[in-house]
Order: C-alpha cells, then sequence, then structure tokens
C-alpha cells in the first residue's frame, strides 16, 4: 500500500482488540488446514515411492510365503488398489479419526500414537519451556550488561552449545552424570522393576527426564539466548527509547517494561517455527536415552515399511507443531497489538 | 576487497575459526597420507585407550583407529556440508527471488511450502528421504539440501521484495530493461551479502544434519564419517568413551568454526549491524 | 523576564577519527520564559546535537559534551549526574521529536505512556492520573481522550500521535520544551494545527521553546528569535525580525534567499501543442477482505483524473500524502498501471499496453525520483547507471558512454564521476545523476516525483534551477510533483490539485494562487509556514527596488 495514513481507530475499526486477536488466532488456525492436508498427500506418495511394501517385510521375515499368499495379503489391507484409491481411502479415515491398522504392531495405529504420545509431549513441553524460559533470561542478562564478563560468557556458552551435535552432548551426559557419577539414569522412561505408583511414579520419571531435556534443549537454548541478546540491543537503538528517557523514566523500567515486551516478538515468533525442528531432534534424543516416544515409533516404522504407522505419526506431529504454533500466535497476539487480521 | 578482509580480520574470533577450517581442510587433503589404507579396516589391539598401542586417540572394538577415522571423516563432512548447501542456496535464491519479484501465485505458493516444510518436523523429513532413497552420499545430499532450501527462499523473498520497490529497480522498468537483466543484475549484487552469510551458517547446520543421520545408521555404509563413528561407539560408552569422544569433539569445532566464521561475513557485509554491536 | 536555560561555548565532541572533531563548536544560545526560539539549519549544522545535548541524551559513550556549560536556572546540566538528569528530563524540561510513529513504543497504550509521566515524577493516586491524561489530551485537541487513553500509537493518525507526545510532553508543565523538527513528517495543513497547538500551549504555559527546524516558513510562523547554526557554528542569532528580513551572516542571507517564493512566477505563453493527455484515469487499491478478513477497504488512489499537458510546459500536481499525486505519475510512466482511462501520447493510448508494447514509447516518457539514496544502484558505477538506458535502446557502447559522459556535464558534474559510485556524492549530486539518467534516452516528457523533498533548502533551489535549464534547452515538458506550494509557485505554469484521489482544481498557477476556487485549495495555501511574513518581507524588498 503507498502513502495512505492509517484510518483512526474512532473512524475505521469498530472491533475492539480482543477481537481481532481472536479473528487473528482463528486465521491463523484456518491456514493451517491445507498444509496439513498437503503434508499427508506428500508423505503418502514419498512412501509409496520407497521399494517394498509391508507384506515384503511381513513376507521376509516369515521366510517363505507364496506369490498366492502375499497377493492374499495385500488384497487384504487394501494394498492392491491404485494408489489414489488407496489415498482417497485413508483420508476418508482420517477423516473419522481413523488412523489406520498397522499389521506390523497387529494394533490400531491411533492406539500405538497414543501410547506413545504422552512421552513425546512430556519431553517437547520441558524442552520447550527450559530452552524458551532461560533462553530469553541468558540473553536479557548479555544484552544487559553489554561487553562485560556476563556477556562474554553467556555468549561463549551459546556458540559453543550451538555448535554442538546433540546426540554427542546425550551421550557424553550419560558417561558423566550416568556412568561416571551415577546421578541419573542412562535410559528409558521409568523403573518399571519398582512398580512405583502416585508422587513416587512422577519423581521416578522426572528423574528420567532431566538428561533428556537439557540434552533437546541445549541447542535451543543457545539459539533463542543469541536471539533475544540481539533482539534486545536491536530495540535499545529505537527511537522510543530516546522518548522513554526524555521523560526520565528509570533505565530499569526502559529494559523490563519498554524494551523487554518489544525484544520479545522475534523470540516467540522464532519459537514457533523452531517447533518442528525441536520434534525431529527429538527422534535423535528418544534414541541416545531410549526414550519411548514417538520419534522412536517413527524411526522402527520406516524400517519396518510400517506405512500406516508412520503416517498416522507425521499426522499427528503435524498437528502438534500446529497445535504448538496456535499457542504460539495467542501469546504473540497478546504481546503485540499490531497483529493484522487482513 | 582488501577493505573487505581489513573488517573481517578485525574479528579476531572469525580469523580463529577460518584458521580452524584450514586445520581441517588440510586433514582432510593429507588423510590418505598420514592414515593410508582403509580407515574401516583393522589398524591394531581393538578397544586400546588414547596413546595405548600406537593409537593417537585409541581404537574401537573391531580395532580401527579412531584417528584415522577422524581424518577420513573431515573429508566426508565438509564434502556434504559444502554440496548440499550448494543446491540449496541455489535452488532457495531462484525460488525466492521468483516468488518475491512476482509475487501473485508463485509466492504463495512459496510461501504455503515454506510454511509446510516449517510443520513437518525436518529432520524426521531429512530420514525418511535418506531411507526412500537408499543411503548414500547423493541421498544424504539431497535429503539436507530439500530441508535447507527454504530458509534460503524466504530471506531471498524478503530482499527481493524490498528491493524490487526501490526506486532504482523502477528506473529500470522506465528504461524498459527485462525481468531477468534486473533480478539478475540489480537485485541480485545487492542481496548477495545475506546470502552468503545464511550459506555460511548452513553449511555448519548441513555437517550437523548429516552427522545425526550417519549416527542413527543412515549415512552412505561405504564412507567413514564422525557421526558413524560416534553412533557405532555408542555402545561401547562404558568401556571406551574415547571412541564417542573424539569425532564429537571434531564436529564441535568444525562447526564452531564455521560459524565463526559466518558472523565475522556479516560483521564485514553488514557495517550498519558492525556499528550497533560495537 | 527569566532566563531559563543559558548555554555557554558548547562544544559536542564526536567520535575521533570522523571528518570532524566537533558537531558542535563553541555554541553559545540562551532561552528565557515564553518565548520561543528556533535553531534553524541544514542537516550536519549540529542543531538536533545541541537539543541533545540540553536533555543530557546524546548518543554515548561515541558523541559527548567536551566543553562549555549548559546552564538551567543557574544548574550546569553538562556537569549533572545521571540521576539528577532523570529527575529534570520530564518534569523541567521535555522534549518532543520528528517522527511521532518510531517516538512512541508501539507496544504499549496512549494512555500508559502518559501516565509514565506522572508515576516518576509526581505523586498521584491512579485516579488522579487518569483524570490528568485526560485533560492533557483533552487539551491538545484529540477528540475522544477516552478513547485514546486506551489505544495503541498505530491507531492514530500522524497529527494525532504528535498531539499525543505533545500531550506527554506538557504533562507536568515543564518549564522547557525542546521541539526536535516535529512537524517535518506532517503534511502541510498538519502542520499548521500542531504549530498552532505549540504557540497556544506555550502562550497559556509561559513555557521556554526551543524549536529545531530546517524551515524558515516554520520560525516565520512561530519563533521570537532565531539562531542560525552552520557546520556546527552559530552563525547568526536575534530576533525574528532581524534576522528575517536584515540578515547579516552571508550564510543566513543564502538561506533566506533560497526559500522558494510563494509568489507564482509569471506565466510564460502556453503552446497549443499538447503532448500528452490523461483521460479520466481510475487506479484502486484494495486491502484485506477475503474471508475472515473483514470487509475489504478499496481506496481510490486516482478517480477520473483528467489532465493535459502541453510542449514545453510545466504541469504541477501538488497534494498531502494520500492525494494520489504520486499513483497518477507512476500510471503516466507505466510503472503502475490503471484500471481504466486513457493516456494518450500523441493519438497512441499507452495505458492498455503491455511490457513488448510498450518498449518504444519508453524513450518518450522518463522519470525523476524522490529518494536520491534509494533511487541509484549502490552497487553500479555511475556511469553504467546513466549508459543503460540507451544500451538497452541499441545504441553502441561508444556511443551510449559517450552520451554519458555528456550528459554528466550537462547536469554539473565532472566527467570523473563517471567511473565512481554512487556513494562517494551528496544527495544533491545524487540527484543530479538521476537526472542524467532520466535524459539519457531523450524524452520528451519529465515526470519528477518529489525531487527537491529529500534536499537542503540550498541544494533545493540549484536543482530547482538545473529542472528549468534543462527543460527549456531540451523543449522538454514537465510532470512535477509536489507537496510544497512554494515549489510548485516557483517551477509550474499550471497546477492540479489533488485530494484522495480527484484532482479538485487545476488552471495556471498564478490564477489558482490569487483566486482558489475550491475549498480545499484555500485551506492548503492558507497553511503554507511563514506565508503572511514572506509576503511582506518580498513586498517589501520590491518597494524598495
Amino acid at each position: 500500500m503507498p502513502a495512505f495514513g492509517p484510518v483512526p481507530f474512532w473512524l475505521g475499526d469498530p472491533m475492539n482488540h480482543s477481537t481481532r486477536r481472536l479473528r487473528y488466532v482463528l486465521k491463523r488456525l484456518i491456514q493451517a488446514i491445507p498444509i496439513v492436508i498437503a503434508i499427508v498427500v506428500m508423505n503418502f506418495f514419498l512412501l509409496n515411492l520407497a521399494e517394498g511394501d509391508a507384506v515384503d517385510v511381513l513376507a521376509g521375515e516369515a521366510g517363505s510365503a507364496t506369490p498366492e499368499y502375499m497377493a492374499e495379503l495385500r488384497a487384504k489391507f487394501g494394498l492392491d488398489q491404485p494408489l489414489p484409491v488407496q489415498l482417497a481411502v485413508y483420508m476418508k479415515n482420517v477423516l473419522t479419526l481413523d488412523l489406520g491398522y498397522s499389521f506390523r504392531h497387529e494394533m490400531p495405529v491411533s492406539e500405538l500414537i497414543f501410547d506413545r504420545l504422552f512421552a513425546t509431549l512430556l519431553l517437547m513441553v520441558s524442552t520447550i519451556s527450559l530452552a524458551v524460559g532461560f533462553g530469553i533470561l541468558l540473553g536479557l542478562i548479555a544484552a544487559t550488561g553489554l561487553n562485560t564478563w556476563r556477556d562474554t560468557a553467556i555468549s561463549i556458552f551459546a556458540l559453543i552449545t550451538y555448535a554442538t551435535p546433540l546426540f554427542w552432548v546425550g551421550l557424553m551426559l550419560i558417561v558423566v552424570f550416568s556412568l561416571g557419577l551415577g546421578w541419573f539414569p542412562t535410559s528409558g522412561m521409568e523403573n518399571f522393576a519398582q512398580f512405583y505408583e502416585g508422587w513416587d511414579r512422577v519423581f521416578d520419571i522426572a528423574h528420567h527426564l532431566v538428561l533428556p531435556t537439557i540434552t533437546l534443549s541445549l541447542f535451543y537454548l543457545a539459539l533463542y539466548t543469541r536471539l533475544m541478546r540481539a533482539s534486545m540491543l536491536e530495540q535499545y537503538g529505537q527511537d522510543y527509547v530516546v522518548t522513554a528517557r526524555a521523560k526520565g523514566v528509570s533505565e530499569r523500567r526502559i529494559v523490563f517494561v519498554h524494551v523487554l515486551r518489544n525484544a520479545l516478538l522475534p523470540v516467540v515468533t522464532m519459537a514457533g517455527v523452531q517447533v518442528g525442528a525441536l520434534i525431529g531432534g527429538s527422534v535423535i534424543v528418544e534414541s541416545v536415552f531410549a526414550w519411548p516416544g514417538l520419534g522412536m515409533l517413527a524411526f522402527e516404522a520406516l524400517f519396518a515399511r510400517d506405512l500406516n504407522l508412520l503416517l498416522g505419526i507425521f499426522l499427528l506431529s503435524a498437528l502438534l507443531v500446529v497445535g504448538v504454533n496456535l499457542v504460539v500466535d495467542i501469546v504473540y497476539s497478546s504481546l503485540d497489538p499490531r497483529i493484522e487480521v487482513s | 576487497m582488501l577493505s573487505f578482509w581489513n573488517r573481517f580480520s578485525r574479528n579476531r574470533s572469525a580469523v580463529l575459526g577460518l584458521g580452524i577450517i584450514a586445520l581441517i581442510l588440510l586433514m582432510a587433503v593429507i588423510a590418505p597420507l598420514i592414515f593410508p589404507g582403509d580407515p574401516f579396516g583393522l589398524a591394531g589391539k581393538s578397544m586400546s585407550p588414547p596413546g595405548a598401542n600406537g593409537f593417537l586417540l585409541g581404537s574401537d572394538s573391531l580395532g580401527r583407529d579412531v584417528a584415522a577415522g577422524i581424518a577420513h571423516g573431515a573429508k566426508t563432512s565438509l564434502l556434504i556440508g559444502l554440496i548440499a548447501t550448494l543446491v540449496a542456496v541455489l535452488v532457495g535464491v531462484i525460488m525466492g527471488a521468483l516468488a518475491g519479484y512476482y509475487g501473485g501465485i508463485i509466492d504463495d505458493l512459496l510461501m504455503r511450502t515454506t510454511e509446510m516444510f516449517q510443520t513437518i518436523p525436518s529432520f524426521v523429513f531429512a530420514i525418511l528421504l535418506v531411507a526412500i532413497m537408499k543411503p548414500s552420499i547423493e541421498s544424504v545430499v539431497i535429503a539436507i539440501a530439500v530441508v535447507s532450501w527454504p530458509a534460503v527462499a524466504r530471506l531471498v523473498r524478503g530482499e527481493f521484495l524490498s528491493l524490487r520497490n526501490r526506486e532504482f529497480v523502477q528506473a529500470c522498468h522506465t528504461v524498459g530493461m527485462s525481468d531477468v537483466r534486473i533480478m539478475l543484475g540489480e537485485i541480485l549484487p545487492n542481496c548477495l551479502s545475506p546470502i552468503i552469510v545464511i550459506g555460511s551458517l548452513m553449511v555448519a547446520t548441513a555437517i550437523l544434519i548429516e552427522s545425526g543421520l550417519a549416527f542413527l545408521g543412515l549415512g552412505d555404509p561405504n564412507v567413514m564419517s564422525w557421526g558413524f563413528q560416534i553412533g557405532a561407539g555408542r555402545t561401547l560408552l562404558r568401556s571406551a568413551w574415547w571412541v564417542c569422544t573424539f569425532p564429537g569433539i571434531a564436529i564441535l569445532l568444525t562447526v564452531l568454526a564455521i560459524n565463526l566464521v559466518g558472523e565475522g561475513l556479516n560483521d564485514a557485509l553488514n557495517p550498519r549491524l558492525r556499528e550497533r554491536a560495537s | 523576564m527569566t532566563r531559563l536555560l543559558d548555554i555557554q561555548g558548547l562544544h559536542v565532541a564526536l567520535p575521533a577519527g570522523g571528518q570532524r572533531a566537533y558537531a558542535v563548536e563553541n555554541a553559545s544560545l540562551h532561552l528565557d520564559e515564553n518565548e520561543i526560539l528556533c535553531v534553524v539549519g541544514e542537516s550536519g549544522s549540529g542543531k538536533s546535537l545541541t537539543a541533545r545535548a540540553v536533555m543530557g541524551l546524546l548518543p554515548r559513550p561515541h558523541v559527548r559534551i567536551a566543553k562549555g556549560s549548559v546552564s538551567l536556572q543557574g544548574e550546569d546540566l553538562a556537569k549533572a549526574k545521571e540521576p539528577r538528569m532523570r529527575e529534570l528530563r520530564g518534569s523541567e524540561i521535555s522534549m518532543i521529536f520528528q517522527e511521532p510513529m518510531t517516538a512512541l513504543n508501539p507496544v504499549m497504550t496512549i494512555g500508559d505512556q502518559i501516565d509514565e509521566v506522572f508515576r516518576f515524577h509526581a505523586a498521584m493516586s491512579g485516579r488522579e492520573r487518569r483524570e490528568k491524561a485526560l485533560t492533557l489530551l483533552n487539551d491538545v485537541q484529540i477528540p475522544d481522550p477516552a478513547q485514546t487513553i486506551l489505544a495503541y500509537p498505530h491507531e492514530l493518525s500522524g497529527g494525532q500521535r504528535q498531539r499525543a507526545m505533545i500531550a506527554m510532553a506538557l504533562a507536568l508543565d515543564p518549564k522547557i520544551l525542546i521541539a526536535d523538527e516535529p512537524t517535518t513528517a506532517l503534511d502541510v495543513t498538519t502542520q499548521a494545527q500542531i504549530l498552532k497547538l505549540i504557540k497556544e500551549m506555550q502562550d497559556e504555559h509561559g513555557t521556554g521553546v526551543l524549536f529545531i527546524t530546517h524551515d524558515f516558513g516554520v520560525v516565520a510562523d512561530i519563533a521570537d528569535r532565531v539562531a542560525v547554526m552552520q557546520h556546527g557554528l552559530v552563525v547568526e542569532a536575534g530576533t525574528t525580525e532581524q534576522v528575517l528580513t536584515r540578515p547579516e551572516h552571508p550564510y543566513t542571507q543564502a538561506l533566506i534567499a533560497s526559500v522558494p517564493s510563494l509568489e507564482p512566477r509569471p506565466a510564460r505563453p502556453r503552446s497549443p501543442e499538447i503532448v500528452m493527455r490523461v483521460n479520466e484515469l481510475d487506479k484502486t487499491y484494495t486491502s484485506g477482505g477475503g474471508f475472515l478478513g473483514g470487509e475489504a477497504r478499496v481506496v481510490h488512489a486516482a478517480k477520473q483524473v483528467t489532465l493535459d499537458l502541453a510542449r514545453g510546459e510545466t504541469l504541477g500536481i501538488v497534494g498531502e500524502s494520500g492525494s494520489g499525486k504520486s499513483t497518477v505519475a507512476r500510471c503516466i510512466v507505466r510503472l503502475n498501471d490503471a484500471e481504466a482511462g486513457q493516456i494518450l501520447l500523441g493519438d497512441a493510448d499507452i495505458r492498455p499496453l503491455g511490457r513488448a508494447a510498450m518498449r518504444p514509447y519508453r524513450s518518450k516518457i522518463q522519470m525523476v525520483f524522490q529518494d536520491p539514496f534509494a533511487s541509484l544502484n549502490p552497487r553500479a558505477r555511475v556511469g553504467k547507471i546513466i549508459a543503460q538506458g540507451p544500451l538497452l535502446q541499441g545504441e553502441t557502447p561508444q556511443a551510449a558512454r559517450a552520451r554519458a559522459t555528456e550528459l554528466l556535464e550537462t547536469v554539473g558534474l565532472d566527467k570523473g564521476a563517471y567511473d565512481r559510485f554512487p556513494h562517494e556524492f551528496s544527495g544533491g549530486q545524487r540527484q543530479r545523476i538521476g537526472i542524467a539518467r532520466a535524459l539519457a534516452l531523450n524524452p520528451e516528457i519529465l515526470v519528477a516525483d518529489e525531487p527537491v523533498s529529500a534536499l537542503d533548502v540550498s541544494i533545493q533551489a540549484q536543482i530547482l534551477k538545473l529542472l528549468d535549464e534543462i527543460r527549456d534547452r531540451m523543449n522538454l515538458s514537465m510532470v512535477f510533483i509536489t507537496h510544497d506550494l512554494r515549489v510548485a509557485a516557483q517551477v509550474c505554469d499550471r497546477i492540479a490539485v489533488m485530494r484522495r484521489g480527484e484532482v479538485v482544481e487545476q488552471g495556471p498557477t498564478a490564477e489558482i494562487f490569487a483566486a482558489p476556487k475550491h475549498v480545499y485549495t484555500r485551506e492548503l495555501l492558507s497553511a503554507v509556514p511563514g506565508r503572511d511574513y514572506f509576503k511582506t518581507v518580498e513586498e517589501h524588498a520590491k518597494m524598495s527596488v
């Protein structure tokens, strides 16, 4: 738009801030639907490009299977149909929340996924809280003490963790804290042998959660720290900071009220963008710590050619990203009054 | 050019990073000379700790030399990182330029595609691609490029979008210059700096993705790589910590060095940012 | 009369290794109660840094006060510690800025931002503070104070935002108000309102106002006393009457002489040959809409615009921002596509032409752009920038080079400029390069979109003179887009006044200035700063001749 000044609110938009916020979030949600559908379709065709199907794998494991038997199996699973038909059937089923059947595990996909969902969600929520929370804090500390030892120490820490591969951090943490010091368990989500119940079980799971969370969050912690620091410094240079000083506002209030809120905006956006990458990282962390989550399940399913299961996991992780992004949008819209509905 | 080097070399950590990269490059080049033979082959007594039995960095359960693996793995990491980035930058620049310059449907399509890539866990998607294509150098490169190009495209799109309305570009329209010439000759040279910076940082990310794939057993089985070494050594954590530790340090140093150089480039190519940071 | 502020021998030091050691050198100024002191100067004169130095808001640590004193009723602010300065800022001295959009925090409501002033300087209950904020907004004539308190900066218009800034600055009835180019970013009618408001508020409260500006029109309207700065030095100071009518320093004389007169220059005979006719041109922009987006807003940037341009004449299109004047210019050079209407060059209608069909007509109409920094490719050499047009039209490289060199001389630049990059030139020189580029194709029509609005007033006069010379020498016809009626009076044979996409009035410049028919034209004319003052000055000058 060329230079048409904004319309004063009493002349133009009669909506108040909260309805506009709601509209914005709703709009973002609706925008996500075609993306999720596109992901399902793309993954469906990609997976069918791969050589061999679940029947091949099953037959291979059984040792000898006659071609007739294999054809029979394919017909039973619907694998003899043309691809678009298979896709249409799959999509129809998804709409009724039926994610199909895993021939490998001989269980409905939704049950399998549901079993593992909790573990993955737990790991994600704790990781995001840790990474975003501490990232913002460290970035703030570094930016307010620009060029002091605090800033230098935090910047070096962020630089190094930003360059470290996740799986290696996990292994090194195991070497030091599990094998060396014996503080934390090496793998798994809980100690089944103890049959803990109630709070004891909660503490047991929390105990198992520590190392995987630290491993997965370190990289993102570094990312958010750097982003927050840069964002704070950028906002410091803005005109409104000069205005605030000209009003005699204290430096403390300038940092915590004026600059902080503006500086958080790109960090919040980035938190949404990174959720997908975080789930990707969780595959590795789950593998290192034998954490019984969706990442491990997906990895196994891939090599077993368990197509239905894989598609289900992809769909769910996409929904998970959409869900987290929705939360991010709500947070963002409460921080920034300038959100555009159109 | 000289002034660029002056500005770059003022950043001491960037010069340090450049030094480390030079050393790793050197290592990759002379690996066949100092560690002749197959890095997968038995080189001596298995499970030797660092320093023992003539192994500088120890050996693994099959008697493979960890140091030889690191030296040979350097080539894999650097090569894959570089080629995957080049492919991703090429695709990203073309897509981003078209979307940013023309807007409309192309732009919508690109934005939806990049949103899709943000919604799929990219590492999982890379695993999927490699698994479908069978693990090999080529499939790893393709997988990394496929998950990396959207970031470049978004950046280039943004640059083109803001530059296409600049008056100097409009002046080119008024003399009847063709779109291709405007894009390549007028706009692109003005957004090379951010492309160089994101490209250098992407090499680092590509190396991290490659090592992650190799760690999970999805690397090229015929090529030695750092991720593979760590993956193969993870079962020995209790008895031979060194098998995992040293290749990890190699990855860390390489990625760190590339990031330092990337930041140095950013500071040297973007004077406005440099002033702000000082 | 109480002396509020006494600046003695102020030196503001720039970082070492720069072109100049001091941004402000040995400046001495004073400000009394109930007066407006205008500090005038062009860019780089040090006027803004002087203001910042008083506020203790210099961009430290690079820029600092090196010598001198800034005394606020006996207290030397140059030596005051930060906590003391914080106490004074907002309560004793406050400040308003050029760009109210960036000067306000985008994520805080106007009410909260006003409230901060009370919070830090006065012990008042929340209710009292709210009441006071409402009263203040009412005082600065914001239509709906109760709503505005809850509004965010982006929801207000530019003028309203500046009013809110003024409310904030005057919240605690400070002794001194520093205004740093507070109307430069505003339209002329809004500027007139804001100037009136500042004057009223100053009268009512007896405030001393230090007003920074580059515009002598504003000075004439508002100042009691004037100080002129050049390259960090105060070259002349005195009462407004003295400085404007009897300037002593040659720089002041030159500056005042380069303020374009509002008296239109004598009309030249109009050629009967019409080179371009614009008939009922329409252009709309749509924003919003789509599902969930609510009602789509359609803005008519050009609505039934009809103009014609005779050979050798300059047609001015004047209007405020959002009037559609630039859109019309861009439609004429076919950077924008108009939806309906005709653009006739001779008998050919170029409006509907596609890219290829348009190519032969490109050379006939060329454009000079507003921003001398954005309009030249920073990565291309000046010679290439000028020569690329002829090259594209099929000239040989030698011929194109010769043409470019010749044009550099035409626009008053050295031949050596050919191999240099744009960043090596000043704003005025860059604008000359832009003009040379436009001339390279031997156009018949030159469309100039605010070609001097980004330039200092002395440079402005040179560029206007150059454009005039070129038009005569090359027999060009010119469409001249401007928001500045003074400039229009000096350059245009005829003008068209635009508002919200429509041409409300057009005709010979002298006629329109003498007897504006449309209400809006009258409004625009009466809002021109310094209108009355300079008129009397000119008449005075005429009589003495």
